[in-house]
């Protein structure tokens, strides 16, 4: 009895605060939840891309502008949590980063508007139906790579290469669906596929090594689990003078050779313009799924030196960034 | 918290009763660690999905996710009875394998739900909301489960089970065949798994392979933190202890993405659901030790 008495009271006195918060939050600024799956340098870039394009225009965290960041911590019962969290507390917008996250709130969400970023195939999640017109309350940016470009950028700086390395986890949506892109570019740019698998951080070693003697280049596609361990990857690259290339940017220089890429801070900043265009008034079906047209080569010339490469001028003439060895 | 928020705890924490109940069964009832439940509990989420999408029937999809999750409890219980395998080591097994049977199953790491047909489809057309609605309905069915697990684990083959838990030695010795029982129990509990699996996916909208991380940990804090909030021997009372372990787990996640006015950051927030399930957990005892001072 007591016992029960005390846990009604507990809940009660949180409720109670709960509300009192929300009340606090809609006063006089705009709300924004922010539900991301896990902490990781390149989402966190596109969050700090979105609040700063906010803080440009007026809205100014903690001032103009409310934000209610929640992360997962990679749990998606947690991200189904925090959605109804979201649902409850009515923030004017969401920001859902990462497609677990996404689908969460696309899910418990049927009116609150939400803007989705750093997600590769809004269709394949089932997001939206039409990239141009996605209806309903949702709209986003997506964040597949150039794979087309890339694979030329290896062409191009490579021209004897055929068999092409690409280390990927097999659990990430993400990956998977930018392998399948792979698979039918390669041959058309005279690419020969090796695919090796890695589960988690600690196998991407393994993975690397076995490519080493198989393979004239390796292209890291944009993958948690082997951008994590980029390292073991540059160190093979490095070991077996392979060049190695990723699909983003920031990996040049932790050692890859070269990418040609968008920056994830850059897309954070075009979702940051989508959420300004609904914050005006306009619906969030109405607009587009986004994609991020900049693309900036970026190389690295220690590793170039490293693995016996002269990177032709043309190249560096085009890169917006060489990183000195 | 707000309702819906409340309500959203609550709708997972029914779902994770499942998972609960799972737990119970191999870890209180047969004495079996077991981390199968990690892999269970998204291969079930993963069949119903396939299912679902190549357009079958989201009732018959859950039920083989039950048949599946039935499945992989006997291959573990198969590896520690028959391959005298070490019971946590033959989980171990079965779990990472099924990371990699998961994604065969599905063909892909993520399948969305969120516009085909599910077990909760025909919900929505009521006139009440959804928030209320999904949970009542998960309440309907795991209580006519825990009465049925209840009304099993008080039959001949239930009590057999039971003995062969507390002590196989004995339980042989009376004539009842220990790796049988061992086999069906772990078969039902990873079934419950995999049911909770199946419609957590149903609810929330899609299947990850990801999402089984972590299962074994909810479970046991569910079932070990119901079983020290209502203490009692009979098979009825712990296995709603432990349904209310799994509420009360979400309750306090719910609460920690709450925990913002304290100046609490979104990492902090694992470490503030440990500390507010360990302070429940605490909370009783300490209340007895004052009263009986």
């Amino acid at each position: 009895m007591m016992r029960r008495r005390i846990l009604s009271a507990l809940l009660g006195s949180l409720m109670l605060n709960g509300i009192v918060l929300a009340g606090i939050a809609h006063a006089d600024s705009v709300s924004l939840g922010i539900t991301q799956i896990v902490e990781h340098p390149a989402l966190d870039a596109s969050r700090q891309g979105v609040l700063d394009k906010l803080a440009e225009h007026g809205y100014v965290e903690g001032d103009t502008l409310t934000v209610d960041f929640q992360n997962a911590q990679g749990d998606t019962a947690i991200a189904a949590q925090i959605a109804r969290k979201f649902a409850g507390d009515r923030p004017d917008l969401v920001l859902a980063i990462s497609t677990p996250s996404a689908q969460a709130a696309a899910a418990a969400m049927r009116d609150t508007p939400i803007v989705f970023t750093a997600v590769t195939d809004p269709l394949m999640a089932k997001l939206v139906n039409d990239m141009d017109a996605p209806g309903g309350n949702i709209t986003g940016v997506v964040d597949a790579p150039p794979l087309e470009a890339q694979l030329q950028l290896i062409r191009d700086m490579f021209p004897e290469a055929q068999r092409l390395g690409v280390a990927y986890n097999p659990g990430e949506a993400n990956s998977v669906s930018q392998i399948e892109k792979l698979q039918e570019l390669s041959p058309g740019l005279g690419f020969e596929l090796v695919e090796v698998t890695a589960s988690r951080t600690s196998e991407v070693m393994g993975a690397a090594r076995s490519l080493a003697g198989r393979v004239d280049a390796i292209y890291v596609p944009v993958d948690n689990t082997i951008v994590s361990a980029l390292e073991s990857v540059v160190r093979v690259g490095h070991d077996a003078n392979i060049p190695v290339f990723t699909g983003d940017n920031a990996s040049v220089e932790r050692g890859a050779l070269a990418s040609l890429g968008f920056s994830y801070y850059d897309m954070g900043r075009q979702t940051g313009e989508m959420i300004l265009r609904i914050l005006d008034g306009e619906s969030p079906g109405d607009l587009p799924v986004g994609t991020v047209e900049m693309l900036e080569l970026i190389l690295n010339q220690g590793t170039a030196d490293r693995i016996g490469y002269t990177i032709p001028a043309e190249f560096e003439e085009q890169a917006v960034e060489i990183i000195a060895p | 918290m707000s309702l819906i928020a409340f309500l959203g705890a609550i709708e997972l924490g029914l779902i994770y009763g499942f998972v609960a109940l799972g737990v119970y069964l191999s870890f209180r009832i047969l004495n079996f660690p077991d981390l199968t439940v990690d892999g269970s509990f998204p291969l079930g989420a993963a069949v119903a999905a396939v299912w679902i999408v190549g357009g079958g029937d989201p009732w018959v999809g859950t039920l083989l996710a039950v048949a599946a999750g039935g499945m992989a409890g006997i291959v573990t219980a198969w590896m520690a009875v028959k391959l005298k395998i070490l019971n946590l080591l033959a989980s171990i097994l079965s779990m990472i394998a099924l990371y990699s049977i998961n994604l065969r199953v599905m063909g892909r790491p993520n399948i969305a739900l969120l516009a085909d047909d599910t077990v909760f489809t025909p919900l929505e057309s009521l006139p009440i909301s959804r928030y209320i609605v999904f949970p009542l309905a998960i309440l309907v069915l795991l209580v006519l489960v825990t009465l049925l697990l209840n009304r099993f684990l008080n039959s001949e083959m239930g009590l057999a089970m039971r003995a062969t838990g507390e002590n196989p030695r004995m339980a042989s010795g009376n004539g009842i065949n220990t790796s049988i029982m061992v086999l069906a129990g772990m078969a039902l509990s990873n079934a419950l798994v995999a049911l909770g699996g199946a419609l957590f996916a149903q609810s929330q909208g899609s299947a990850d392979v990801t999402m089984g991380v972590g299962t074994i940990v909810v479970g046991l804090a569910a079932v070990i933190g119901g079983q020290s909030l209502i203490p009692g021997r009979s098979i009825l009372v712990a296995t709603l202890a432990c349904l209310f372990g799994s509420i009360l787990y979400r309750l306090m996640v719910a609460v920690a993405l709450n925990s913002d006015f304290i100046g609490l950051k979104a990492q902090d927030l694992n470490l503030v659901t440990a500390l507010l399930v360990g302070f429940a957990l605490v909370l009783p005892r300490f209340r007895r030790r004052r009263r009986a001072a």
